[in-house]
């Protein structure tokens, strides 16, 4: 006969305010099976813990109920208690009387029988619990980075280091991703290209990490530390083997006027390109839309200078399959469109351009040769008018969110717009200046006092043509009244958003996204660069907005994960599983074709009893991954989940209904 | 806006004490809608004290008869939450969930269950306020229907 413990928790006002624990305690010890119960101000303190194992013990329990938080919280701090005590460990169950009864119930009276009801369905259930064993699989030490910016270069590097393999899959034709389009970074002044792309080369000599650049994930599936991955790598039309990167073909494209990707369609490109020309590798692809040898089937000028024979237009698109331990996902950010925003001109005014348009424009290797010039007429800029929160703290037109960076990058502006022209003004206007990193309120008043920056609390209200300026109406808080600028250049602190293509990949993963589509982490706070699925990790601006200092730092938190979960032996699998009772299968398949994972077989039974053989259900228990789906579907009753078993849920019912009053 | 709780949300609960309570229970899939309840709880957002709740790995997990049985042994409601279609943690596990939830539905409705007393939802780990919300409409949907009785249809 079951004897079951239960513990209910105080924690130390939050539960013990609203629920009368004692008393809870007191009716649980009546409930049947339970053969103690008592109560302590916090179960999952050293001291608390210890009160389990010692009853445990004394009162030779077989299975515990802790009445405290949610499990996602602390059910495996509670397991432990269990194990310590020579019991198997999965005896241990929670009621979850804090997120889902003290936290929102106020009545004390409401909330201490609804306490109880909770203990009860627990107990019910633990008095059913039955010894649950793990098996143990293998783990395939090698790591997939989706993703090859600052936070995927910097995941593989360390992953490489510590000396495990790392592919990394890049959707453009080069590694390096927005940091690559910076000019400068906040708030040093470091030139971007110059502390990326030693990085983005190491990454390529690296014998430990390959590269696939214009390639993208198609197919996941697998599980932690043996994921199956279907990477498509998109037919480059040029043989990387044989490319030596001269660059004689782009200089040849007759195609010269494409609107170039990578400078934010400020500057052109030819068909065959490279987008940038530090870009790793320095294998240019034929972009098939705008190649003339594609479309009409005529030129093939790229094919005959190539001294290397490089050029290959039957090239066709690859696909490589593998199998990786973990997956670091550090997909980036797109900048939001403005095209939307009918106050700033709906995207139809060329002077009114975006940030990161703006940071190509002060690059030197950038459209505009790092001179600051209108797109309209390509005369010099002198006056600009900086808008900061375009679409984001803006649940009208874009975001709710604070998109981070975007007052650093405009103080970034300015200064450079000062540099580069010292008779040129800035006008910047802002909802609140949020500088919180290390040295960046410096940086701030730096663009304040030594570049002259004019920052104008309000926003902006709308902006049109005039003659050939951008005549801006905004409002000045601060000093009161309304503000009109004639300005010869608009640069709207466009937010932040999630990658276009994000849900899709997050459906691919099974990782879920948040409300405004970023990926979303295990925990907001303790579990940050985990995802719910265990092996997948996130990095970088994929999660949220962020700069380059934390981008860094996340993704080599990944790396610290990853290279944890490869430095084990082997790994556990989920202990609960589904079981088939044969006796009952009547070898329907109804599970068979419900399981997303393979992991039910049609197998031969040998049924002494009806003297034949016959087909019944069987679960591979690598392959389970205990979702239930199985036993949901079952029409007799045969496949059960452990720890979850119809048993055992209608044995919660059952206890639950007895309790409550008629 | 979601509701804060305050000293009047306490007196309205205890004016509700006296009254008859309904059992509302909700099978709530661990990743998404159990998630959301916590964020719902952990956000302080008040609710209907008339729900329990019993955690299951995936929607999928949820068979028919676990619905069946327990109104034939007296809950008043029963809500089954999910994972968005296109989220689950097993990938497909809520698109079986709403197959068999259709043939709940025409159950339950041959056994003389209100509509109103089973609902099917998608709740993601960040809709606390979701939760709270549907929690809410079905608690009042089941105080307005009063005990609910199988076999009278």
């Amino acid at each position: 006969m079951p004897r079951v413990g239960v513990f209910v928790c105080q924690c130390g006002t939050n539960i013990a305010k609203s629920v009368d624990c004692a008393k809870v305690a007191e009716e649980a010890a009546k409930l049947p099976y339970v053969a103690h119960a008592a109560t302590y101000v916090y179960m999952c303190s050293s001291a608390g813990q210890q009160m389990i194992e010692d009853a445990i013990r004394e009162h030779n329990l077989s299975a515990i109920v802790v009445s405290a938080c949610t499990p996602q919280m602390h059910q495996k701090t509670f397991e432990g208690c269990t194990e310590r005590s020579g019991l198997n460990r999965y005896m241990s169950t929670m009621a979850n009387i804090r997120e889902q009864c003290s936290y929102v119930h106020k009545d004390p009276e409401l909330a201490t029988q609804k306490a109880l009801e909770l203990t009860a369905m627990a107990a019910a259930k633990a008095a059913r619990d039955e010894p649950l064993f793990q098996s143990e699989a293998p783990i395939n030490r090698k790591a997939l980075i989706v993703g090859g910016g600052v936070a995927g270069i910097q995941a593989a590097l360390d992953i490489a280091e510590a000396g495990y393999e790392v592919t990394v899959v890049e959707k453009t034709p080069s590694i390096g991703g927005r940091m690559s389009q910076f000019d400068k970074t906040f708030p040093t002044l470091d030139c971007s290209a110059c502390i990326l792309t030693p990085k983005m080369v190491e990454a390529y000599q690296n014998p430990n990490i390959r590269l696939l650049t214009y390639a993208e994930v198609e197919q996941v599936g697998g599980f932690v530390g043996n994921f199956e991955v279907k990477i498509r790598k998109h037919a480059r039309s040029v043989d990387e083997e044989k490319c030596t990167g001269c660059g004689s073909c782009w200089e040849k494209c007759p195609q010269k006027k494409i609107p170039s990707e990578y400078d934010e369609q400020l500057g052109p490109r030819t068909a065959i390109y490279v987008p940038f020309p530090q870009a790793v590798p320095l294998v240019p692809v034929i972009d098939r839309e705008n190649c003339l040898k594609f479309l009409k089937d005529r030129c093939g000028v790229c094919q005959k200078v190539c001294p290397a024979n490089a050029v290959d237009y039957t090239q066709e698109d690859e696909i490589i399959e593998d199998t990786f331990g973990a997956i670091v996902v550090a997909t980036g950010f797109d900048v939001w469109d403005h095209s939307d925003y009918g106050e700033y001109g709906a995207g139809q005014i060329p002077d009114v351009i975006s940030g990161i348009q703006f940071e190509r424009m002060l690059n030197l290797s950038g459209p505009t040769h790092g001179k600051v010039l209108r797109p309209s007429d390509g005369k010099e800029a002198k006056t600009v008018v900086f808008v900061q929160c375009a679409g984001s703290r803006d649940d009208q037109h874009g975001y709710p969110y604070c998109s981070k960076v975007c007052c650093m990058y405009t103080a970034k502006h300015a200064i450079l717009l000062r540099e580069k022209a010292p008779d040129a003004q800035a006008y910047i206007f802002y909802i609140d200046i949020r500088a919180t990193g290390k040295g960046y309120e410096e940086f701030i008043r730096d663009a304040q006092r030594k570049y002259g920056a004019q920052y104008i609390r309000g926003r902006v209200s709308r902006m049109f043509r005039q003659g050939d300026k951008v005549r801006v109406f905004g409002v000045d808080t601060l000093g009161g009244g309304q503000v009109k600028i004639d300005a010869d250049l608009v640069v709207l602190a466009t937010a932040i958003e999630p990658r276009h293509d994000a849900k899709a990949l997050s459906q691919l993963l099974g990782i879920g996204c948040d409300n405004n589509g970023f990926f979303n982490e295990a925990h907001p706070k303790l579990a940050p660069v985990d995802t719910m699925s265990a092996g997948i990790y996130i990095a970088g601006a994929a999660q949220f907005a962020r700069d380059i200092p934390d981008t860094v730092a996340m993704a080599s938190a990944t790396a610290a994960k990853v290279v944890g979960l490869f430095s084990k032996e082997k790994l556990l699998s989920e202990p609960s599983v589904a079981n088939c009772d044969v006796n009952l299968c009547s070898g329907c398949r109804a599970c068979y074709v419900t399981c997303p994972y393979d992991a039910i077989e049609m197998t031969e039974h040998d049924d002494r009893a009806a003297r034949m053989t016959r087909m019944v259900a069987c679960v591979n228990e690598n392959l389970c991954h205990g979702c239930g789906a199985c036993s949901g579907a079952c029409r007799s009753g045969a496949m059960t989940l452990r720890a979850f078993t119809d048993n055992q849920i209608e044995a919660q019912v059952e206890a639950l209904c007895e309790l409550v009053p008629a | 806006m979601a509701q804060q709780l305050t000293a009047e949300t306490a007196t309205e609960e205890r004016a509700e004490v006296a009254e008859w309570r309904p059992t509302l229970l909700a099978y709530l899939c661990n990743w998404c809608s159990y998630a959301g309840a916590n964020l719902a709880g952990a956000s302080r957002m008040p609710y209907d004290a008339a729900i329990r709740v019993i955690r299951v790995p995936c929607s999928g997990r949820v068979d028919p008869l676990m619905i069946y049985k327990a109104f034939e042994r007296g809950v008043d409601g029963v809500l089954v939450g999910g994972c968005h279609l296109g989220d689950c943690h097993y990938s497909e596990g809520n698109y079986a969930c709403q197959g068999r939830m259709t043939l709940v539905k025409a159950l339950l409705k041959a056994a003389g269950i209100e509509e109103g007393r089973f609902r099917l939802e998608w709740i993601s780990a960040s809709e606390g306020s979701i939760f709270q919300a549907v929690v809410n409409e079905m608690a009042a949907k089941l105080r307005e229907l009063g005990p609910a009785r199988m076999g009278d249809g």
